[in-house]
Protein backbone atom coordinates (compact mmCIF):
# COMPACT_ATOMS: atom_id res chain seq x y z
CA UNK A 1 0.00 0.00 0.00
CA UNK A 2 1.30 3.70 -1.20
CA UNK A 3 -0.83 6.56 0.46
CA UNK A 4 0.24 9.72 1.66
CA UNK A 5 -0.63 9.37 5.07
CA UNK A 6 0.79 9.68 8.51
CA UNK A 7 -0.84 7.22 10.63
CA UNK A 8 -3.53 5.47 9.71
CA UNK A 9 -5.89 6.33 12.65
CA UNK A 10 -5.18 9.87 12.21
CA UNK A 11 -6.51 9.84 8.59
CA UNK A 12 -9.62 11.54 8.95
CA UNK A 13 -8.86 13.75 11.52
CA UNK A 14 -6.08 15.16 9.60
CA UNK A 15 -7.94 15.79 6.28
CA UNK A 16 -10.29 17.56 7.82
CA UNK A 17 -8.23 19.25 9.53
CA UNK A 18 -6.55 20.46 6.81
CA UNK A 19 -10.04 20.70 4.55
CA UNK A 20 -10.90 23.48 7.64
CA UNK A 21 -7.55 25.20 6.96
CA UNK A 22 -8.09 25.32 3.66
CA UNK A 23 -11.58 26.56 3.70
CA UNK A 24 -11.72 28.63 6.53
CA UNK A 25 -13.87 31.63 4.47
CA UNK A 26 -16.92 28.90 4.14
CA UNK A 27 -16.63 26.18 6.99
CA UNK A 28 -15.45 26.14 10.63
CA UNK A 29 -14.27 22.32 11.76
CA UNK A 30 -15.17 20.95 15.45
CA UNK A 31 -13.51 17.99 17.00
CA UNK A 32 -14.71 15.86 19.84
CA UNK A 33 -17.18 14.76 17.86
CA UNK A 34 -15.94 15.96 14.64
CA UNK A 35 -18.31 17.41 12.24
CA UNK A 36 -17.69 20.49 9.49
CA UNK A 37 -20.05 23.28 10.39
CA UNK A 38 -20.85 26.25 7.38
CA UNK A 39 -19.25 29.18 8.83
CA UNK A 40 -22.35 31.33 9.28
CA UNK A 41 -24.28 28.31 10.64
CA UNK A 42 -26.92 29.40 11.89
CA UNK A 43 -28.65 30.83 10.25
CA UNK A 44 -31.93 32.15 11.99
CA UNK A 45 -35.26 30.84 9.62
CA UNK A 46 -33.77 28.64 7.20
CA UNK A 47 -33.74 25.14 7.59
CA UNK A 48 -30.56 23.41 8.18
CA UNK A 49 -29.33 20.87 5.68
CA UNK A 50 -26.84 17.98 7.62
CA UNK A 51 -25.50 14.70 5.72
CA UNK A 52 -22.63 12.22 6.65
CA UNK A 53 -21.43 8.87 5.97
CA UNK A 54 -18.05 6.99 6.01
CA UNK A 55 -15.03 9.52 4.43
CA UNK A 56 -13.67 8.34 1.62
CA UNK A 57 -15.93 9.76 -0.78
CA UNK A 58 -14.61 12.91 -1.29
CA UNK A 59 -15.48 15.58 -1.89
CA UNK A 60 -18.86 13.97 -0.38
CA UNK A 61 -20.16 15.70 2.06
CA UNK A 62 -17.80 18.40 3.55
CA UNK A 63 -16.87 19.60 0.06
CA UNK A 64 -20.80 20.53 -0.39
CA UNK A 65 -21.14 22.20 2.98
CA UNK A 66 -21.13 26.36 2.12
CA UNK A 67 -23.35 29.03 0.73
CA UNK A 68 -26.72 27.34 -1.28
CA UNK A 69 -25.83 23.49 -0.43
CA UNK A 70 -25.08 22.01 3.45
CA UNK A 71 -25.11 23.16 6.74
CA UNK A 72 -22.87 20.77 7.79
CA UNK A 73 -21.09 17.48 7.43
CA UNK A 74 -20.28 14.40 9.45
CA UNK A 75 -17.67 12.31 8.60
CA UNK A 76 -17.09 8.75 9.77
CA UNK A 77 -14.29 6.52 9.62
CA UNK A 78 -13.57 6.04 6.11
CA UNK A 79 -15.88 3.70 4.83
CA UNK A 80 -18.03 3.73 7.99
CA UNK A 81 -20.80 5.67 9.33
CA UNK A 82 -20.21 8.33 11.93
CA UNK A 83 -21.92 7.66 15.23
CA UNK A 84 -24.91 9.41 16.58
CA UNK A 85 -23.07 11.89 18.60
CA UNK A 86 -21.24 14.00 16.18
CA UNK A 87 -24.62 13.70 14.10
CA UNK A 88 -26.45 15.14 16.88
CA UNK A 89 -23.68 18.38 17.64
CA UNK A 90 -23.92 18.82 14.02
CA UNK A 91 -28.20 19.29 13.95
CA UNK A 92 -28.10 21.54 17.67
CA UNK A 93 -25.04 23.50 15.02
CA UNK A 94 -27.06 24.08 12.51
CA UNK A 95 -30.83 24.32 13.85
CA UNK A 96 -31.85 28.19 12.76
CA UNK A 97 -35.40 27.48 14.35
CA UNK A 98 -37.10 25.76 10.67
CA UNK A 99 -36.48 22.46 11.46
CA UNK A 100 -33.42 20.19 10.43
CA UNK A 101 -32.61 17.85 6.86
CA UNK A 102 -30.80 15.13 7.63
CA UNK A 103 -30.19 13.63 3.95
CA UNK A 104 -28.90 10.14 4.58
CA UNK A 105 -27.33 7.24 1.68
CA UNK A 106 -29.15 4.06 2.05
CA UNK A 107 -26.32 1.51 4.01
CA UNK A 108 -27.48 0.43 7.20
CA UNK A 109 -25.10 2.08 9.29
CA UNK A 110 -25.78 5.35 8.22
CA UNK A 111 -29.61 4.75 8.36
CA UNK A 112 -29.23 3.34 12.25
CA UNK A 113 -27.08 6.00 13.37
CA UNK A 114 -28.78 9.15 11.44
CA UNK A 115 -32.31 7.54 12.81
CA UNK A 116 -30.52 7.34 16.53
CA UNK A 117 -29.31 10.72 16.01
CA UNK A 118 -32.58 11.67 15.30
CA UNK A 119 -34.55 10.88 18.34
CA UNK A 120 -31.73 12.50 20.34
CA UNK A 121 -32.32 15.85 18.54
CA UNK A 122 -35.80 15.32 18.68
CA UNK A 123 -35.93 15.06 22.62
CA UNK A 124 -34.06 18.48 22.59
CA UNK A 125 -36.50 19.96 20.94
CA UNK A 126 -35.10 19.77 17.35
CA UNK A 127 -37.83 19.15 14.30
CA UNK A 128 -35.50 16.75 12.19
CA UNK A 129 -36.85 14.99 8.98
CA UNK A 130 -35.10 12.56 6.95
CA UNK A 131 -35.30 11.99 3.26
CA UNK A 132 -33.12 8.45 2.74
CA UNK A 133 -31.07 8.52 -1.13
CA UNK A 134 -31.61 5.17 -2.60
CA UNK A 135 -30.64 5.86 -6.30
CA UNK A 136 -28.73 2.77 -7.11
CA UNK A 137 -30.49 0.54 -9.82
CA UNK A 138 -27.32 -1.90 -9.37
CA UNK A 139 -29.48 -3.44 -6.69
CA UNK A 140 -32.29 -5.74 -8.68
CA UNK A 141 -34.26 -7.34 -5.98
CA UNK A 142 -34.75 -4.93 -3.07
CA UNK A 143 -37.07 -7.29 -1.40
CA UNK A 144 -33.86 -9.69 -0.59
CA UNK A 145 -31.37 -7.02 0.10
CA UNK A 146 -31.00 -3.90 2.38
CA UNK A 147 -32.83 -2.10 -0.67
CA UNK A 148 -31.05 0.20 -3.43
CA UNK A 149 -28.38 2.35 -1.95
CA UNK A 150 -27.60 5.42 -2.06
CA UNK A 151 -24.81 6.72 -4.40
CA UNK A 152 -24.07 9.63 -6.77
CA UNK A 153 -27.44 10.70 -6.88
CA UNK A 154 -27.21 12.36 -3.50
CA UNK A 155 -25.25 15.06 -4.55
CA UNK A 156 -27.84 16.09 -6.25
CA UNK A 157 -30.41 15.82 -3.87
CA UNK A 158 -27.64 18.02 -1.69
CA UNK A 159 -26.75 20.79 -4.65
CA UNK A 160 -31.05 20.94 -5.16
CA UNK A 161 -32.66 20.53 -1.51
CA UNK A 162 -29.61 23.04 -0.45
CA UNK A 163 -30.75 25.42 -3.05
CA UNK A 164 -34.60 25.30 -2.05
CA UNK A 165 -33.54 26.14 2.23
CA UNK A 166 -31.41 28.51 1.07
CA UNK A 167 -34.30 30.60 -0.95
CA UNK A 168 -36.28 29.87 2.35
CA UNK A 169 -38.03 26.93 1.56
CA UNK A 170 -39.82 25.63 4.70
CA UNK A 171 -38.95 22.24 6.09
CA UNK A 172 -41.63 20.10 4.59
CA UNK A 173 -40.76 22.13 1.04
CA UNK A 174 -37.36 21.10 1.30
CA UNK A 175 -38.31 17.40 1.99
CA UNK A 176 -40.77 16.97 -0.56
CA UNK A 177 -38.37 19.05 -3.37
CA UNK A 178 -34.95 16.27 -1.48
CA UNK A 179 -37.56 13.13 -1.87
CA UNK A 180 -38.50 14.03 -5.55
CA UNK A 181 -35.00 14.63 -6.49
CA UNK A 182 -34.05 11.09 -4.90
CA UNK A 183 -37.10 9.35 -6.96
CA UNK A 184 -35.86 10.83 -10.59
CA UNK A 185 -32.81 9.88 -10.06
CA UNK A 186 -31.10 6.27 -11.16
CA UNK A 187 -27.57 5.38 -10.62
CA UNK A 188 -24.90 2.42 -11.72
CA UNK A 189 -21.16 2.36 -11.16
CA UNK A 190 -18.41 0.26 -12.47
CA UNK A 191 -15.45 -0.55 -11.06
CA UNK A 192 -11.35 -1.02 -13.04
CA UNK A 193 -9.60 -1.74 -9.62
CA UNK A 194 -10.24 -2.15 -6.01
CA UNK A 195 -9.48 0.60 -3.45
CA UNK A 196 -7.39 0.04 -0.28
CA UNK A 197 -8.89 1.26 2.68
CA UNK A 198 -5.97 2.87 4.90
CA UNK A 199 -6.29 0.85 8.17
CA UNK A 200 -7.08 -2.06 6.17
CA UNK A 201 -4.16 -2.25 4.03
CA UNK A 202 -5.09 -4.33 1.12
CA UNK A 203 -7.63 -4.02 -1.52
CA UNK A 204 -10.75 -4.37 -0.75
CA UNK A 205 -11.41 -7.20 -3.06
CA UNK A 206 -9.59 -8.15 -6.02
CA UNK A 207 -10.01 -8.08 -10.30
CA UNK A 208 -7.75 -9.89 -12.31
CA UNK A 209 -5.71 -7.23 -14.77
CA UNK A 210 -8.42 -7.73 -17.78
CA UNK A 211 -11.76 -8.17 -15.50
CA UNK A 212 -13.82 -5.30 -14.27
CA UNK A 213 -16.82 -5.23 -11.43
CA UNK A 214 -20.37 -3.80 -12.96
CA UNK A 215 -22.63 -2.41 -10.32
CA UNK A 216 -20.06 -1.38 -7.44
CA UNK A 217 -21.15 0.87 -4.75
CA UNK A 218 -19.18 3.35 -3.18
CA UNK A 219 -17.55 1.56 -0.95
CA UNK A 220 -15.27 -0.61 -3.34
CA UNK A 221 -17.68 -3.79 -1.95
CA UNK A 222 -17.98 -6.28 -5.08
CA UNK A 223 -21.05 -5.39 -7.06
CA UNK A 224 -23.37 -7.87 -8.92
CA UNK A 225 -20.77 -9.27 -11.74
CA UNK A 226 -18.09 -9.80 -13.17
CA UNK A 227 -16.94 -9.07 -16.96
CA UNK A 228 -14.04 -8.70 -19.25
CA UNK A 229 -12.66 -5.20 -19.99
CA UNK A 230 -14.75 -4.09 -22.91
CA UNK A 231 -14.46 -0.35 -25.09
CA UNK A 232 -15.73 2.39 -23.17
CA UNK A 233 -18.98 2.51 -25.40
CA UNK A 234 -19.86 -0.39 -24.48
CA UNK A 235 -19.27 0.31 -20.44
CA UNK A 236 -21.44 3.33 -20.72
CA UNK A 237 -24.54 1.30 -22.75
CA UNK A 238 -23.86 -1.50 -19.64
CA UNK A 239 -24.52 1.55 -17.40
CA UNK A 240 -27.25 3.24 -19.36
CA UNK A 241 -29.39 0.74 -19.89
CA UNK A 242 -30.32 -0.48 -16.54
CA UNK A 243 -30.89 2.97 -16.14
CA UNK A 244 -33.26 3.84 -18.68
CA UNK A 245 -35.05 0.63 -17.90
CA UNK A 246 -35.86 1.32 -14.35
CA UNK A 247 -37.22 5.34 -15.19
CA UNK A 248 -37.89 4.99 -18.76
CA UNK A 249 -37.83 8.53 -20.18
CA UNK A 250 -40.57 10.04 -23.36
CA UNK A 251 -38.76 11.97 -26.19
CA UNK A 252 -38.47 15.33 -25.55
CA UNK A 253 -37.84 14.58 -21.50
CA UNK A 254 -34.95 17.01 -19.93
CA UNK A 255 -32.45 15.49 -18.01
CA UNK A 256 -29.30 15.89 -15.98
CA UNK A 257 -26.46 13.91 -16.88
CA UNK A 258 -23.46 13.35 -14.34
CA UNK A 259 -20.82 11.37 -15.32
CA UNK A 260 -19.08 10.47 -11.85
CA UNK A 261 -15.20 9.43 -11.38
CA UNK A 262 -14.87 6.78 -8.47
CA UNK A 263 -11.49 9.02 -7.76
CA UNK A 264 -8.80 7.36 -9.81
CA UNK A 265 -10.24 7.99 -13.01
CA UNK A 266 -8.96 10.74 -14.76
CA UNK A 267 -11.48 13.91 -16.46
CA UNK A 268 -10.33 12.58 -20.22
CA UNK A 269 -11.52 9.28 -19.89
CA UNK A 270 -14.73 10.48 -18.07
CA UNK A 271 -15.50 13.04 -20.71
CA UNK A 272 -14.63 10.65 -23.08
CA UNK A 273 -17.45 7.91 -21.29
CA UNK A 274 -19.95 11.47 -21.56
CA UNK A 275 -19.24 11.64 -25.05
CA UNK A 276 -21.01 8.74 -25.81
CA UNK A 277 -23.67 8.34 -22.67
CA UNK A 278 -24.75 12.07 -25.21
CA UNK A 279 -25.05 10.11 -28.21
CA UNK A 280 -27.13 7.68 -26.37
CA UNK A 281 -29.00 9.63 -24.66
CA UNK A 282 -30.14 11.66 -28.01
CA UNK A 283 -31.06 8.37 -30.18
CA UNK A 284 -33.60 8.27 -27.48
CA UNK A 285 -34.75 11.97 -27.91
CA UNK A 286 -33.53 12.51 -24.33
CA UNK A 287 -32.80 16.15 -23.92
CA UNK A 288 -29.68 17.05 -21.84
CA UNK A 289 -30.60 19.89 -19.85
CA UNK A 290 -27.94 20.07 -17.83
CA UNK A 291 -24.66 17.96 -16.98
CA UNK A 292 -22.02 17.37 -14.29
CA UNK A 293 -18.71 15.38 -14.96
CA UNK A 294 -15.65 14.96 -12.55
CA UNK A 295 -14.69 13.08 -9.14
CA UNK A 296 -17.91 14.02 -7.28
CA UNK A 297 -18.21 10.97 -5.37
CA UNK A 298 -15.94 8.51 -4.60
CA UNK A 299 -14.26 5.37 -3.26
CA UNK A 300 -10.65 6.32 -2.47
CA UNK A 301 -8.53 5.76 -5.53
CA UNK A 302 -10.70 3.07 -7.13
CA UNK A 303 -10.30 3.26 -11.11
CA UNK A 304 -14.14 3.54 -11.97
CA UNK A 305 -17.44 5.87 -12.88
CA UNK A 306 -21.22 5.77 -12.15
CA UNK A 307 -23.85 7.72 -14.71
CA UNK A 308 -26.76 9.36 -13.44
CA UNK A 309 -29.69 10.43 -14.68
CA UNK A 310 -31.90 12.64 -13.14
CA UNK A 311 -35.43 13.42 -14.52
CA UNK A 312 -35.93 17.11 -14.63
CA UNK A 313 -38.71 19.70 -13.91
CA UNK A 314 -38.85 23.59 -14.12
CA UNK A 315 -38.13 23.84 -10.47
CA UNK A 316 -35.53 21.17 -10.41
CA UNK A 317 -33.22 23.62 -12.82
CA UNK A 318 -34.03 26.40 -11.15
CA UNK A 319 -32.68 25.37 -8.04
CA UNK A 320 -29.68 23.51 -9.89
CA UNK A 321 -28.68 26.92 -11.16
CA UNK A 322 -29.03 28.41 -8.13
CA UNK A 323 -26.08 29.96 -6.20
CA UNK A 324 -23.82 27.58 -4.55
CA UNK A 325 -20.67 28.30 -2.92
CA UNK A 326 -18.88 25.44 -1.36
CA UNK A 327 -15.46 23.62 -1.67
CA UNK A 328 -15.84 21.17 -4.28
CA UNK A 329 -19.42 23.23 -6.27
CA UNK A 330 -19.41 26.74 -6.77
CA UNK A 331 -21.33 29.09 -9.38
CA UNK A 332 -23.45 32.03 -9.51
CA UNK A 333 -21.71 33.90 -6.72
CA UNK B 1 -28.18 -20.01 43.99
CA UNK B 2 -25.73 -21.72 46.26
CA UNK B 3 -23.98 -25.08 45.30
CA UNK B 4 -21.65 -26.48 48.00
CA UNK B 5 -21.35 -23.72 49.70
CA UNK B 6 -20.06 -21.68 46.27
CA UNK B 7 -22.22 -19.17 44.91
CA UNK B 8 -22.61 -19.82 40.98
CA UNK B 9 -24.66 -16.93 40.27
CA UNK B 10 -22.69 -14.22 37.71
CA UNK B 11 -21.79 -10.61 39.64
CA UNK B 12 -19.91 -7.40 39.00
CA UNK B 13 -16.86 -9.13 38.74
CA UNK B 14 -17.96 -11.29 36.24
CA UNK B 15 -19.31 -8.40 33.93
CA UNK B 16 -16.30 -6.55 34.11
CA UNK B 17 -14.06 -9.81 33.44
CA UNK B 18 -16.34 -10.36 30.57
CA UNK B 19 -15.52 -6.76 29.20
CA UNK B 20 -11.90 -7.21 29.70
CA UNK B 21 -11.95 -10.80 28.00
CA UNK B 22 -14.30 -9.22 25.46
CA UNK B 23 -11.70 -6.55 24.23
CA UNK B 24 -9.08 -9.16 24.32
CA UNK B 25 -10.95 -11.37 21.84
CA UNK B 26 -12.19 -8.92 19.73
CA UNK B 27 -8.30 -7.44 19.62
CA UNK B 28 -6.59 -11.05 18.85
CA UNK B 29 -9.52 -11.41 16.23
CA UNK B 30 -9.07 -7.83 14.73
CA UNK B 31 -7.13 -8.66 11.20
CA UNK B 32 -10.01 -12.42 11.27
CA UNK B 33 -12.79 -9.87 11.29
CA UNK B 34 -11.50 -7.58 9.05
CA UNK B 35 -10.70 -10.01 6.28
CA UNK B 36 -14.13 -11.60 6.65
CA UNK B 37 -16.00 -8.63 6.15
CA UNK B 38 -13.92 -8.00 3.19
CA UNK B 39 -14.84 -10.78 1.88
CA UNK B 40 -18.53 -10.04 1.77
CA UNK B 41 -18.92 -6.61 2.85
CA UNK B 42 -16.24 -3.23 3.22
CA UNK B 43 -14.12 -4.42 5.68
CA UNK B 44 -14.37 -2.39 8.86
CA UNK B 45 -16.04 -4.73 11.29
CA UNK B 46 -12.60 -5.59 12.89
CA UNK B 47 -11.46 -2.09 13.70
CA UNK B 48 -14.39 -0.73 14.43
CA UNK B 49 -15.73 -3.72 17.11
CA UNK B 50 -11.85 -3.26 18.31
CA UNK B 51 -12.24 1.05 18.50
CA UNK B 52 -15.42 0.23 20.93
CA UNK B 53 -14.19 -2.50 22.92
CA UNK B 54 -10.62 -0.57 23.84
CA UNK B 55 -12.81 2.83 24.20
CA UNK B 56 -15.07 0.85 27.00
CA UNK B 57 -11.81 -0.95 29.13
CA UNK B 58 -10.71 2.74 30.43
CA UNK B 59 -14.45 3.20 31.68
CA UNK B 60 -14.49 0.69 34.00
CA UNK B 61 -12.51 1.76 36.57
CA UNK B 62 -14.78 4.52 36.41
CA UNK B 63 -17.41 2.49 37.68
CA UNK B 64 -19.19 3.81 41.40
CA UNK B 65 -18.98 1.09 44.24
CA UNK B 66 -21.83 -1.04 44.14
CA UNK B 67 -22.14 -1.40 40.52
CA UNK B 68 -24.56 -4.08 39.12
CA UNK B 69 -23.57 -5.99 35.92
CA UNK B 70 -26.85 -4.39 34.37
CA UNK B 71 -24.46 -1.04 35.16
CA UNK B 72 -21.48 -2.67 32.85
CA UNK B 73 -23.73 -3.98 30.20
CA UNK B 74 -25.34 0.00 29.75
CA UNK B 75 -22.13 1.13 30.26
CA UNK B 76 -20.88 -1.29 27.12
CA UNK B 77 -24.17 -0.25 25.09
CA UNK B 78 -23.50 3.84 25.45
CA UNK B 79 -19.66 3.59 24.74
CA UNK B 80 -20.23 1.15 21.72
CA UNK B 81 -22.90 3.46 20.27
CA UNK B 82 -20.90 6.35 20.70
CA UNK B 83 -17.54 5.02 19.62
CA UNK B 84 -18.36 1.91 16.75
CA UNK B 85 -20.31 3.32 13.71
CA UNK B 86 -21.30 1.39 11.07
CA UNK B 87 -23.93 -1.07 11.60
CA UNK B 88 -22.13 -3.20 14.77
CA UNK B 89 -22.20 0.06 16.31
CA UNK B 90 -26.15 0.45 17.13
CA UNK B 91 -26.76 -3.29 16.96
CA UNK B 92 -24.49 -3.89 19.47
CA UNK B 93 -25.67 -1.17 21.32
CA UNK B 94 -29.27 -1.72 21.18
CA UNK B 95 -28.07 -5.79 22.41
CA UNK B 96 -26.63 -4.73 24.99
CA UNK B 97 -29.13 -1.87 26.29
CA UNK B 98 -31.67 -4.52 26.18
CA UNK B 99 -29.89 -6.07 28.19
CA UNK B 100 -29.19 -4.13 30.64
CA UNK B 101 -32.69 -3.63 30.82
CA UNK B 102 -33.25 -6.97 31.71
CA UNK B 103 -31.03 -7.33 34.10
CA UNK B 104 -32.28 -4.98 35.74
CA UNK B 105 -30.84 -3.97 39.27
CA UNK B 106 -29.99 -7.28 40.45
CA UNK B 107 -26.24 -8.08 41.66
CA UNK B 108 -26.25 -12.00 40.67
CA UNK B 109 -27.63 -13.29 37.52
CA UNK B 110 -29.06 -17.30 37.84
CA UNK B 111 -29.14 -19.33 34.62
CA UNK B 112 -32.83 -18.41 34.52
CA UNK B 113 -31.66 -14.39 34.46
CA UNK B 114 -28.80 -15.11 31.70
CA UNK B 115 -31.48 -16.68 29.51
CA UNK B 116 -33.69 -13.54 30.40
CA UNK B 117 -30.85 -11.52 29.01
CA UNK B 118 -29.82 -13.45 26.09
CA UNK B 119 -33.31 -13.24 24.72
CA UNK B 120 -33.77 -9.34 25.51
CA UNK B 121 -30.48 -8.27 23.53
CA UNK B 122 -31.63 -10.53 20.52
CA UNK B 123 -34.65 -9.10 20.61
CA UNK B 124 -33.13 -5.77 20.41
CA UNK B 125 -31.27 -6.74 17.40
CA UNK B 126 -34.17 -7.34 15.73
CA UNK B 127 -36.01 -4.87 15.96
CA UNK B 128 -33.38 -2.56 15.03
CA UNK B 129 -32.21 -4.24 12.27
CA UNK B 130 -34.99 -6.03 10.95
CA UNK B 131 -33.31 -9.43 9.91
CA UNK B 132 -34.29 -13.01 10.59
CA UNK B 133 -32.99 -16.21 10.98
CA UNK B 134 -31.15 -17.30 7.92
CA UNK B 135 -30.71 -13.65 6.28
CA UNK B 136 -27.24 -14.40 7.36
CA UNK B 137 -26.47 -11.64 9.99
CA UNK B 138 -25.62 -11.61 13.51
CA UNK B 139 -29.03 -12.86 14.12
CA UNK B 140 -28.25 -16.72 12.97
CA UNK B 141 -25.91 -17.02 16.23
CA UNK B 142 -27.77 -14.74 18.71
CA UNK B 143 -31.00 -17.14 17.81
CA UNK B 144 -29.23 -20.69 18.11
CA UNK B 145 -27.36 -19.48 21.24
CA UNK B 146 -31.05 -17.78 22.74
CA UNK B 147 -32.72 -21.06 22.38
CA UNK B 148 -29.55 -23.19 23.96
CA UNK B 149 -29.55 -20.53 26.72
CA UNK B 150 -33.65 -21.43 27.15
CA UNK B 151 -33.53 -25.21 27.12
CA UNK B 152 -30.42 -25.58 29.26
CA UNK B 153 -31.95 -22.86 32.01
CA UNK B 154 -35.52 -24.45 31.69
CA UNK B 155 -33.27 -27.80 32.60
CA UNK B 156 -31.72 -26.12 35.60
CA UNK B 157 -28.33 -25.40 34.50
CA UNK B 158 -26.65 -22.69 36.30
CA UNK B 159 -25.46 -19.42 34.72
CA UNK B 160 -22.30 -20.79 33.80
CA UNK B 161 -23.47 -23.61 32.02
CA UNK B 162 -25.98 -21.32 30.18
CA UNK B 163 -23.21 -19.00 28.82
CA UNK B 164 -21.69 -22.38 27.68
CA UNK B 165 -24.54 -23.72 25.89
CA UNK B 166 -25.26 -20.13 24.29
CA UNK B 167 -21.56 -19.75 22.93
CA UNK B 168 -20.99 -23.61 21.84
CA UNK B 169 -24.51 -22.68 19.42
CA UNK B 170 -23.28 -18.92 18.39
CA UNK B 171 -20.48 -20.81 17.28
CA UNK B 172 -22.50 -23.19 15.45
CA UNK B 173 -24.67 -20.73 13.85
CA UNK B 174 -21.41 -18.30 13.03
CA UNK B 175 -20.25 -21.46 10.92
CA UNK B 176 -23.84 -22.27 9.52
CA UNK B 177 -23.96 -18.83 8.07
CA UNK B 178 -21.42 -19.92 5.82
CA UNK B 179 -23.43 -21.57 2.92
CA UNK B 180 -25.93 -18.87 2.99
CA UNK B 181 -26.85 -15.88 0.67
CA UNK B 182 -27.19 -12.58 2.67
CA UNK B 183 -30.53 -10.67 2.43
CA UNK B 184 -29.75 -8.05 5.00
CA UNK B 185 -26.69 -5.47 5.80
CA UNK B 186 -23.71 -4.95 2.96
CA UNK B 187 -23.37 -8.62 1.81
CA UNK B 188 -26.82 -8.50 0.69
CA UNK B 189 -25.31 -6.70 -1.91
CA UNK B 190 -23.46 -9.32 -3.37
CA UNK B 191 -26.51 -11.70 -4.06
CA UNK B 192 -25.62 -14.87 -4.66
CA UNK B 193 -21.90 -14.85 -4.37
CA UNK B 194 -22.28 -13.89 -0.58
CA UNK B 195 -22.45 -17.59 -0.41
CA UNK B 196 -18.97 -19.38 0.94
CA UNK B 197 -18.10 -16.83 3.42
CA UNK B 198 -19.41 -16.45 6.86
CA UNK B 199 -20.62 -13.72 8.21
CA UNK B 200 -18.23 -11.35 10.23
CA UNK B 201 -21.34 -9.98 12.75
CA UNK B 202 -22.20 -13.87 13.56
CA UNK B 203 -18.39 -14.66 13.96
CA UNK B 204 -18.16 -11.50 16.43
CA UNK B 205 -21.13 -12.47 18.01
CA UNK B 206 -19.56 -16.07 18.63
CA UNK B 207 -16.83 -14.48 19.87
CA UNK B 208 -18.89 -12.29 22.68
CA UNK B 209 -20.61 -15.20 23.85
CA UNK B 210 -17.20 -17.05 24.32
CA UNK B 211 -15.58 -14.84 25.88
CA UNK B 212 -18.59 -14.30 28.27
CA UNK B 213 -18.95 -18.08 28.89
CA UNK B 214 -14.89 -18.55 29.74
CA UNK B 215 -15.50 -15.39 32.58
CA UNK B 216 -18.49 -17.04 34.17
CA UNK B 217 -16.22 -20.17 33.96
CA UNK B 218 -13.52 -18.50 35.38
CA UNK B 219 -16.00 -17.19 38.18
CA UNK B 220 -17.74 -20.35 39.11
CA UNK B 221 -14.11 -21.77 39.66
CA UNK B 222 -12.87 -19.21 41.77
Amino acid sequence: MKKIINDPKRVVDESVAGFGLAHADLVRVEFDPIRVVRADAPIAGKVGIVSGGGSGHEPLHAGYVGFGMLDAAVPGAVFTSPTPDPILAATKAVDGGAGVLHIVKNYTGDVLNFETAADLAAADGIEVRSVVTNDDVAVKDSLYTAGRRGVAGTVLVEKIAGAAAERGDSLDEVVAVAERVNASARSMGLALTPCIVPHAGEPSFTLAEDEIEIGIGIHGEPGRERVKLEPADRLVDRLLEPILEDLPYERGERALLFVNGMGGTPQIELYLAYRRAAEVLEERGIEIARSLVGNYITALEMQGMSITLLKLDDEMIELWDAPVQTAALRWGR
Amino acid sequence: MIEGGISVGLDITWAVDWVRRSAQVIADHRVELITLDREIGDGDHGENMDRGFQAVLPKLDDLAAGSTPGDVLKLVATTLISTVGGAAGPLYGTAYLKAAAAAGGAVSLDGTAIAAILTAARDGVVSRGKAESGDKTMIDAWTPAVDAADAAAAAGVDAAGVFAAAADAAEAGAVATEPLVARKGRASYLGERSAGHRDPGAESSALLLRAAADAAAASAGA
